[in-house]
């Protein structure tokens, strides 16, 4: 009975382990900024997901925790944050000049996602436990991902939701590798991440003000030019 | 209880500099906290040295010889840049409405790398270093021209983006502390102890990410870029801040960490230190030789001298460790001279480029010795404490089996030095331009001047036995053959 039972749990995990992976590809491919942070959104509820799954599976109130402030920060005060500080026609953009276009990036995604089965392989080796099997290579390929993201972005709402990407890839491996982490760190760290995205958002309202645009490509006059010796 | 006031003072004079009523004296409040957090550390130090460590709040807030050592150059660096900014930012500041959140923000910023080295959880020295990386982007960018956001931006995205990195790698690091059966508290010392039974595959990997995500604050190449833009634009005293000690606390974390990576018998990651450390030096020597603006000069003087810490930590000996302290030591309190000698040559002059400087002894003589005696002392001339500590550093490497790593750190130290003296040659002598006559230096940053250089002077040339016994202590918990 209780070997089905956690069986179907390890599937269902399996599942949105699967969902945050496309939800990162997602980010990859939405040119409007508006819909980058609903894939944010949308990718962080299956990361707690993840956690009440295993969480309940294992009695562990840790996980449930993790769950809950991962909801409560991502899901909630992030884009609520962005939307009270940034006026609306930084989230009305679409991106036009991409670094990479859309189809390249998505192959580049994936070649990701199959570099961090590969980067992660030694580590499961030396666990039998299914849910590091699962979670570990994907949260390794979202952080791999919205890394990506971040540095082909040329906007900048969409290079900081890369940031929070990334960081729900660690949350991700994290239910596995860290189930019991404390609870104050797991707050800690979650106002630390509330806080990046206040401090990048202040950043790129005061950019937007005094720039007119909120394309950090835009700022390039900052650069080394060799010193000529007379 | 000294220490507690040291680690926290910083964080009620951020709140009081909020405070609408106390906002004009925002300056003061905050001259006169840093002092006391400084001096409280010192008091701390002395009870380090007497009893080996010092617990404020078991289990959560204690400092060792290598974390005192550290919240000493902190709370040391901070309390003189806090001097210096009350001159500076008056003069030298374009928006001036917002000082009190300026002071605000910069005690938060001192509070935040106080934490680092106090904090015992390992969990939690990433948030303290997280914290700041924010409040260090949030003063780069104060004073909100073009070039201050581009700066901070840049900053922001290469710092920030090491944040998830670092947190990955430090959850690997949980996960390693797990699988030995764990038993000890997740701290420096527990980890240190469980060095031989944590998994060597994971310990490495972890220490990849964290150095991935860390060596980008502390500024090793390549991930250095947004250094010298940051220093170029930020306000003079936070490029003191910057430079001398925000990239000091993220490289402790590294060599923490790394102690423990050479503690375990089959992680050897030292010689991988050594080659990354001499990448970072030479790309610095040689990015010196050919920098347009004195402000960022300093700037890549700071990665060179990251990496020379790091190359030191690589050898793992036990005399290169004891080096890598002397380093770090010195590098503050000198890089943090450098540049409040170059914030008075921008207040004097008013422009950032090294050409457009020439004949300051004679436009503004104090500007002009102040510039001289830092640059000697950051070049690593004799009878410099810099040049001491290098040297221990050479010769330790000799010593410890690398005689090729240490030829090349020895060529990469000499067109430094080189570079440097060149570059500021030009700007001390020659004939002024007869253009703008130099505008008067602030008495505050003049006292500032003037306290900074005083260790500068002395441990060059005889090095008192406390602060000897603080870099021994230091230097063994980081363990080595």
């Amino acid at each position: 009975m209780s070997g089905t039972h956690t069986q179907l749990i390890d599937g269902l995990n399996a599942l949105t382990a699967g969902l945050v992976l496309l939800s990162a590809f997602g980010m990859v491919t939405t040119r409007q900024v508006q819909g980058v942070i609903r894939f944010l959104v949308v990718q962080s509820l299956f990361v707690a997901a993840s956690a009440f799954l295993i969480g309940f599976d294992r009695r562990s109130t840790d996980l449930v925790e993790l769950g809950v402030i991962m909801i409560a920060s991502k899901v909630i005060t992030i884009p609520w944050v962005l939307r009270r500080m940034l006026p609306g026609e930084v989230y009305e953009r679409r991106e036009i000049n991409q670094a990479v276009n859309i189809p390249s990036s998505l192959l580049l995604a994936l070649l990701l996602a199959i570099a961090a089965e590969f980067l992660v392989g030694p580590l499961v080796a030396t666990t039998s436990d299914p849910v590091i099997h699962v979670n570990l290579p994907i949260g390794m390929a979202g952080l791999l991902i919205g890394g990506y993201t971040l540095i082909a972005r040329r906007e900048a709402i969409p290079q900081l939701i890369g940031l929070l990407a990334m960081e729900n890839g660690a949350f991700f491996a994290g239910i596995s590798i860290a189930p019991d982490l404390p609870l104050i760190a797991e707050l800690a760290i979650a106002i630390d991440v509330i806080l990046i995205a206040v401090v990048v958002g202040l950043l790129t309202r005061n950019i937007t003000e005094t720039i007119g645009t909120s394309e950090a490509a835009a700022m390039s006059e900052l650069r080394e030019e060799p010193h000529s010796w007379r | 209880m000294a220490l507690m006031v040291a680690v926290f003072l910083p964080l009620l004079a951020a709140l009081l500099c909020w405070l609408k009523p106390l906002r004009s004296i925002a300056w003061g409040i905050t001259v006169f906290c840093l002092a006391v957090s400084f001096a409280a550390t010192v008091v701390t130090a002395g009870q380090v040295l007497g009893r080996g460590r010092v617990v404020a709040i078991p289990g959560w807030i204690e400092v060792d010889g290598l974390g005192c050592l550290v919240l000493l150059l902190v709370t040391f660096v901070c309390t003189l840049a806090a001097i210096y900014a009350g001159g500076y930012m008056r003069h030298g500041s374009s928006s001036k409405a917002r000082l009190w959140w300026f002071y605000s923000n910069y005690n938060l910023l001192v509070f935040a790398l106080a934490v680092v080295p106090a904090i015992k959880r390992t969990n939690l020295v990433w948030v303290g270093v997280e914290l700041v990386t924010l409040f260090a982007t949030l003063l780069v960018a104060y004073e909100s021209t073009a070039g201050a956001l581009e700066a901070s931006w840049k900053m922001a995205i290469l710092t920030i983006m090491g944040a998830p990195i670092s947190l990955f790698g430090f959850l690997v690091l949980y996960w390693a502390f797990r699988s030995a059966g764990g038993g000890l508290a997740e701290t420096w010392a527990g980890l240190y102890a469980m060095s031989s039974t944590m998994p060597p595959n994971l310990l490495k990997f972890s220490f990849l990410l964290v150095f991935v995500g860390f060596g980008a604050k502390a500024g090793l190449a390549p991930m250095h870029t947004w250094l010298p833009d940051a220093h170029s634009q930020a306000p003079t005293p936070v490029c003191a801040v910057l430079s001398g000690v925000k990239t000091t606390v993220p490289l402790y974390v590294i060599l923490r960490f790394l102690s423990i990576i050479l503690a375990s018998p089959e992680a050897r990651l030292g010689e991988w230190m050594v080659v990354i450390g001499l990448f970072s030096v030479g790309i610095a020597a040689f990015l010196l030789l050919q920098v347009r603006e004195y402000k960022r000069m300093f700037a890549f003087s700071t990665v060179e001298h990251m990496g020379i810490i790091l190359v030191a930590a690589g050898f793992a000996t036990h005399e290169a460790a004891y080096g890598a302290m002397a380093q770090m030591l010195n590098h503050a309190i000198t890089k943090s001279l450098c540049f409040y000698a170059a914030g008075m040559v921008l207040l004097a002059l008013g422009t950032r480029q090294i050409s457009e400087v020439r004949g300051l002894f004679r436009t503004s003589p104090f500007a002009g010795s102040a510039l001289l005696l830092c640059s000697l002392a950051i070049a690593g001339a004799p009878p410099f404490p810099i040049f001491l500590s290098e040297f221990s550093i050479l010769s330790a490497g000799l010593r410890a089996g690398h005689p090729a790593a240490v030829t090349i750190l020895a060529i990469f130290i000499v067109i430094a030095f080189v570079a440097i003296l060149l570059q500021v040659n030009g700007m001390l002598f020659g004939k002024p331009q007869p253009s703008a006559p130099a505008a008067a230096i602030p008495l505050s940053c003049r006292t500032a001047v003037v306290l900074a250089a005083i260790p500068v002077v002395i441990l060059g040339v005889y090095i008192p036995g406390p602060v000897h016994s603080l870099l021994t202590l230091a230097a063994q918990q980081l363990g080595g053959r």
